[in-house]
């Protein structure tokens, strides 16, 4: 049944300081709202728990995308499109780009948001395997001031993160490692959503990857999932397995070994169980034999 | 949990006139230009940023008005399907719509249009596959899309030919 707009309550501080007020005043009571993708479906499907709202879709030192000299900022209000038209991002973050590309349609992507992508924590959002390839940082703001988490750290649990209830993401922070990311980069970057269709699917399964081979060996070996666990899964095992080792006809095998610890995907309206597992080792196998056959660059 | 009635004044720009409703700020942007604003033309169809028959301009960006709470569109221009043509001469790709028969119920056809006007904003020549790429978040049970990418492309050379002869 369609949810009820006077069960919930909406305001829309002009200043970010008041906002941050609001929701350090009774932590966890008031929740944010940025495009509204997320939760305006739990509003129309009537599962929408949460009563008061604050809009923060007008405090625009949330959005927008800041190149610094070593690191790249986007910041929590940024759009999909925004990413997308952005040269140096998606240049050097490609996996980013066709991330935001293929999440949903474009007015969708006009209005959805990275920070929402992230803080709505759905282990299927497709931005977040490509952010924890790329080793992104969290800032994280309050009344009590800002803070940094390593996005790998940030998920702990389905729909559990490391986010104070008064806390705002304000944006995302990547690392212009020119070894891996800049022009001169030897990395192969891969990111494959897979999905019903084209257009609007929510993926079945989804991989983002980066490798870097130097004489013969892996030197850098990072992989990781939407919709194959609680969380968006970063590989570890895997990666562990990989690095440092010989980049031969057995690292896919190895690295495919090394899933079944964590690649624990779930049975529901999207997919099996059995097709995801299967879908994400064969991935992970293209990869790494692409990787170890000396391919670089990025490829979908 | 009716403690509030929470009703709010607020000023909005719908096809460049400025209109004051007395709205709960969460309501659905649709829902106030349908029954507020007394614009029908902006369609629901699924509610939940699926079908695009909602969609609307903001500030000259496309969205689905199922997912905006109105709060967000206080200060941003909003254009609805009712704000495409210019006086009494139809929008091109409205003229081409009605011509190559991209409407039969109808229901998508105000969403269709809307992605239709954007995408021709930025690129006046485009492909096939960039149509259907514009338009993969519009679905219409009826036509089965061929008419629709049809009155596209005739709404391109419209465009072209608009521009050619203001140029
Ligand atoms: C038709 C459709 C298709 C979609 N397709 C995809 C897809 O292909 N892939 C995909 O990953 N997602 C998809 N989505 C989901 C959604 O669009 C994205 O998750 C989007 O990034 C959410 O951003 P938002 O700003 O709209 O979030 P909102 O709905 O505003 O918020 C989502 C959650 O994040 C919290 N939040 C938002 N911003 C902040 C912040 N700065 N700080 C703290 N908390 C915050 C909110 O409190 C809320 O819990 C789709 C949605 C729809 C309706
Ligand atoms: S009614 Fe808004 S997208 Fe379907
Ligand atoms: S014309 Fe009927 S839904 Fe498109």
């Amino acid at each position: 049944m369609r949810g009820i707009v006077s069960d919930h309550e909406l305001t829309s501080p002009s200043t970010l300081q008041e906002t941050l007020a609001l929701l350090s005043d009774d932590p966890g009571e008031v929740r944010p709202i940025a495009g509204g993708t997320d939760v305006m479906v739990e509003l129309a499907a009537g599962v929408l728990r949460h009563r008061r709202w604050v809009n923060i879709w007008q405090h625009d030192e949330l959005r927008g995308i800041g190149v610094g000299e070593d690191t790249i900022t986007v910041r929590a209000l940024t759009t999909y499109s925004e990413v997308r038209a952005h040269d140096v991002l998606s240049r050097e973050f490609p996996m980013l780009g066709q991330a935001a590309a293929e999440s949903g349609a474009w007015a969708i992507q006009n209005r959805g948001t990275i920070g929402g992508n992230i803080v709505n924590a759905s282990p299927a959002a497709d931005t977040p395997p490509a952010l924890l390839v790329y080793d992104a940082k969290l800032i994280l703001l309050s009344s009590r001031g800002e803070r940094v988490v390593p996005y790998r750290d940030f998920h702990t649990g389905y729909k559990q993160m490391q986010r104070e209830p008064d806390e705002l993401l304000s944006g995302v922070v990547l690392p212009r490692d020119p070894w891996l990311v800049g022009p001169d980069s030897r990395a192969l970057q891969r990111y494959r959503k897979v999905g019903t269709r084209k257009a609007q699917a929510i993926s079945k399964v989804c991989l983002a990857a980066l490798g870097v081979v130097e004489q013969g060996k892996v030197v850098v070996f990072r992989l990781a999932f939407g919709s194959v666990a609680a969380v968006p899964l970063a590989c570890t095992a895997a990666e562990a397995v990989a690095v440092g080792s010989a980049a031969d006809a057995t690292l896919a095998d190895r690295v495919a070994a090394a899933l079944t610890g964590q690649v624990l995907p779930l049975d529901d309206v999207r997919s099996t169980a059995r097709y995801r597992a299967r879908v994400a080792e064969n991935l992970a196998r293209e990869f790494a034999t692409d990787l170890a056959n000396g391919l670089t660059g990025f490829a979908r | 949990m009716s403690e509030s009635p929470a009703q709010s004044y607020l000023r909005l720009s719908v096809n460049g006139v400025a209109r004051e409703v007395s709205v709960h700020p969460m309501t659905r942007l649709i829902d106030v230009l349908r029954e507020d604003v007394a614009l029908t033309g902006t369609k629901e169809g699924c509610g939940e940023g699926e079908c695009g028959a909602c969609s609307v301009f903001i500030d000259g960006v496309v969205v689905n008005s199922c997912l905006v709470p109105v709060a967000q569109v206080v200060g941003t221009e909003n254009v609805t399907v009712e704000g495409l043509a210019d006086g009494d001469t139809l929008h091109p790709v409205q003229q081409a719509f009605i011509a190559a028969g991209g409407a039969q119920c109808g229901i998508c056809t105000p969403g269709m249009l809307i992605a239709a006007v954007a995408l021709l904003r930025d690129n006046d020549e485009p492909t096939e596959d960039e149509i259907r790429v514009a338009l993969a978040g519009n679905l219409c049970r009826c036509t089965g899309y061929g008419r629709i990418v049809q009155s596209v492309v005739d709404a391109a050379t419209l465009v072209r030919a608009t521009k050619g002869a203001g140029a």
